[in-house]
């Protein structure tokens, strides 16, 4: 484990010390309800607050506007089922990109077989959104717009803020899926100009498990996990109290370290990416002609199959991915590279580097120092 | 000869494993002796939700199962996917061969053109020297030629080296079969001893890719065009019924021909070009000689002539003495001593001189 290197914290992050101490805390002295009227349940219930303040504030809202879920997938599907739901009849449309994540792709793909139109925008060769084609797309029949801030797999940045004047301009509820984008870059969603956002703890040092959706005051949403009136009736069911604190704390350290930790990592990305492209001959970077997320870099191998060089790497001890962890298991190759116009060699020859705030210099070298040879292995072989 | 138990000092090698017990132990076995073993499991099909779950090997339960037992065993495991590939060369030919009158053996070209050739590539670009299976057969290396040799299992119930003919030189160098020189009953201790969660898990038995044993639908679903119906004949021509598509019918079979005779017809011969199946009675599907192409010789050589060995025509089968005569292009006759029953196109003939298994080929007439 010590000698491992972990490039794949856009799969998720290793919790702080100071949330795995907070949560185990959580787990005993606060185990009451947090919806329960006597001491232990008021005592879950300041955790819980202390909490949604934390997160609140790493993405500069009230806290009363944010809503704790069971994850980014469960945020984005109370998102995009609860505005659908509400909307006026007159509007039933949907709107997404052709690079969202599965929770939000396959979540639309569910509501248009149950009759709901669709558009799925397609994206230029750096995988990004054009306004003018998006605001084609959109008319009075739209009821719900899903933007992703960053993508997973390549970290590119859409112009959410525009994509999201342009929405509400036309009278359409405005999600965007700032799962990859929150603890790395700084998100500030009321300025943002969307009415729904969702978030995932452990993309930040949380925990998994929980996640939450930043709801703008007054936007019609109707309940999706129905139950209980937890969540100010948002999202039933009993609070995940030593989840939420750990949250919290992921929250509270991630904002702190936004801006010194945006910096390093950007730039041990960028020597990591330089020194792939300088060492390893056929190589190339998919989306880094555009912003990104500065712990990414999504790069293809030229003749190298990209599942047998996370295997490779692995058995070297680097952790990285191909893609989006959850599409493993399918021959489907990224929906995401694809959609950016890549030939099918390069979607499947290309693999995730992901950074975070435990990556060192020293890793970056000895990724660097590891990788030619791997690859020529690879190379030699097929 | 020596059998092969490599010394295996933090050498690398791979596992196939299919989760299943033989594999299971294979890998167990490989770990007690010092390999640095890696297991890779193969996905053959698609397996996302609201898929059709297959036959009984290689489903998703058992890459379940595979990955349960590698972090039982402390090792690394990881799923290949290999469903293009499998599609291609396995499925492909097995749909062929059936529009083709012939009954596949499928196992045989996933051996050689997936777990000895794909996997073994994979193998080599993760640095390892070998690829090990939990098939039931021994690979020997003769002292005196340096050649490798393809020797039965020691379970006569479970040899499995009928499905490894095709292998050449260069395949068997670098195969590894840590349960040649065991019982199927000493591996289910085995498994039971180390406490490996699948010791009880029943074999498989079927073609893994078809569901619940149904050839005929698998064969139709890919077929390039709908499979005409055609005719039930005796052997002088007359036809007798009628029957929707040859892919339905294997030499030596008796049952759901729909045609009544005073004594037991059975399937003689499929003809695909005037897509006939011919039947007759039981002695008719007796033959002394049978032709076989693709033949491989293990040693990597054809013989200079005839030479008397046995010769294998299922997997199921006792192996019968014959005369095999090689005539060359990858072809070969096979005489037998005393008549053969339901010698059946698209079954492997494997030849065999003791327990080592000298070659083999394809059944063509």
């Amino acid at each position: 484990m010590t000698n491992r290197i972990y490039l794949d914290h856009n799969a998720t992050t290793p919790p702080a010390p100071e949330v795995i101490e907070a949560m185990s805390r959580a787990l005993g002295d606060q185990f009451g309800n947090a919806s329960s009227i006597h001491f232990f349940g008021q005592r879950a219930k300041a955790a819980v607050d202390e909490a949604r303040t934390e997160v609140a504030r790493l993405i500069g809202a009230e806290p009363g506007d944010v809503v704790f879920t069971a994850g980014g997938t469960e945020s984005d599907n109370i998102a995009l089922r609860g505005a659908l739901d509400a909307a006026q009849p007159s509007r039933s449309r949907l709107v997404v990109t052709s690079v969202e994540h599965e929770a939000v792709l396959n979540t639309a793909r569910a509501l248009a077989r149950g009759g709901r139109p669709l558009t799925i925008l397609p994206v230029d060769r750096n995988g990004l959104v054009s306004p003018a084609e998006f605001g084609t797309a959109l008319g009075a029949d739209v009821a719900l717009v899903s933007v992703i801030t960053a993508n997973n797999e390549t970290g590119v940045i859409q112009p959410v803020a525009e994509l999201a004047r342009m929405a509400r301009g036309c009278g359409a509820v405005c999600h965007t899926d700032a799962v990859q984008a929150v603890g790395k870059i700084p998100v500030d969603a009321p300025a943002l100009g969307v009415d729904l956002l969702s978030l995932a703890a452990h993309k930040f040092g949380g925990p998994k498990g929980v996640g939450a959706l930043w709801i703008r005051r007054g936007t019609p949403l109707s309940g999706v996990i129905t139950g209980g009136r937890q969540e100010r009736n948002r999202r039933a069911g009993t609070e995940n109290v030593p989840a939420i604190v750990g949250a919290g704390v992921a929250a509270r350290l991630a904002r702190s370290r936004l801006t010194a930790d945006s910096t390093r990592l950007a730039a041990l990305r960028d020597r990591l990416e330089t020194g792939i492209l300088d060492t390893v001959f056929g190589t190339s970077v998919n989306g880094g002609e555009t912003p990104r997320v500065p712990n990414t870099t999504n790069i293809s191998f030229d003749r190298v199959e990209a599942e047998s060089l996370l295997i490779a790497l692995d058995l070297e001890g680097i952790a990285v991915s191909t893609g989006s962890a959850c599409s493993s298991g399918t021959l489907e190759p990224s929906h995401v590279l694809r959609a950016m116009g890549l030939p099918h060699g390069r979607v499947q020859s290309s693999i995730r580097f992901s950074l975070g705030s435990t990556t060192t210099d020293e890793e970056i070298d000895r990724t660097l120092a590891a990788l030619p040879a791997v690859v020529r292995r690879l190379r030699t072989v097929r | 000869m020596t059998i092969q138990m490599p010394d295996a000092s933090a050498r690398r090698i791979v596992v196939a494993m299919s989760g299943g017990v033989d594999s299971s132990v294979a890998a167990a076995l490989l770990k007690e002796q010092g390999w640095d073993v890696i297991g890779l499991s193969m996905q053959l099909y698609d397996m996302r939700e609201g898929q059709a779950v297959f036959g009984s090997c290689c489903t998703i339960d058992d890459l379940h199962d595979a990955r349960r037992v590698a972090a039982a065993l402390a090792i690394p495991h990881y799923i290949i996917n290999l469903e293009r590939r499998f599609e291609e060369t396995v499925i492909g030919d097995f749909v062929q061969e059936y529009l083709a009158g012939r009954t596949p053996l499928p196992c045989v070209h996933c051996n050689s053109e997936l777990k000895f050739a794909e996997l073994m590539d994979r193998a080599s670009a993760l640095g390892a020297e070998a690829v090990a299976t939990g098939h039931y057969a021994r690979v020997a290396r003769d002292q005196v030629t340096g050649r490798w040799r393809l020797l039965r299992g020691v379970d006569p119930g479970k040899d499995q080296s009928y499905f490894l003919f095709s292998l050449s030189q260069t395949q068997l160098a670098r195969a590894v079969f840590p349960l040649g020189e065991l019982r199927k009953t000493e591996v289910r201790e085995l498994a039971r001893l180390i406490g490996l969660r699948v010791a009880e898990k029943r074999d498989s038995q079927e073609i893994c890719f078809v569901p619940g044993d149904d050839y005929a639908d698998v064969v139709e679903r890919r077929a390039p065009s709908p499979i005409p119906p055609g005719n039930i004949v005796d052997a002088g021509g007359r036809v007798l019924g009628r029957h929707h598509g040859i892919h339905h019918f294997t030499v030596g079979q008796r049952k759901g021909l729909g045609v009544s005779a005073p004594a037991p017809l059975y399937v003689i011969r499929i003809e695909a070009a005037t897509q006939s199946v011919v039947v007759g009675p039981r002695e008719q599907l007796e033959r002394t000689t049978l032709h076989a192409t693709g033949v491989n010789w293990i040693a990597g050589v054809e013989p200079s002539g005839p030479i008397r060995a046995s010769a294998q025509i299922r997997y199921r089968h006792p192996a019968a003495d014959a005369i095999i005569e090689p005539l060359g292009a990858g072809r070969a006759r096979v005489q037998f001593d005393v008549p053969q029953t339901a010698i059946t196109p698209g079954q492997a003939a494997v030849f065999y001189e003791g327990d080592e298994a000298l070659g083999g080929g394809w059944i063509a007439t």
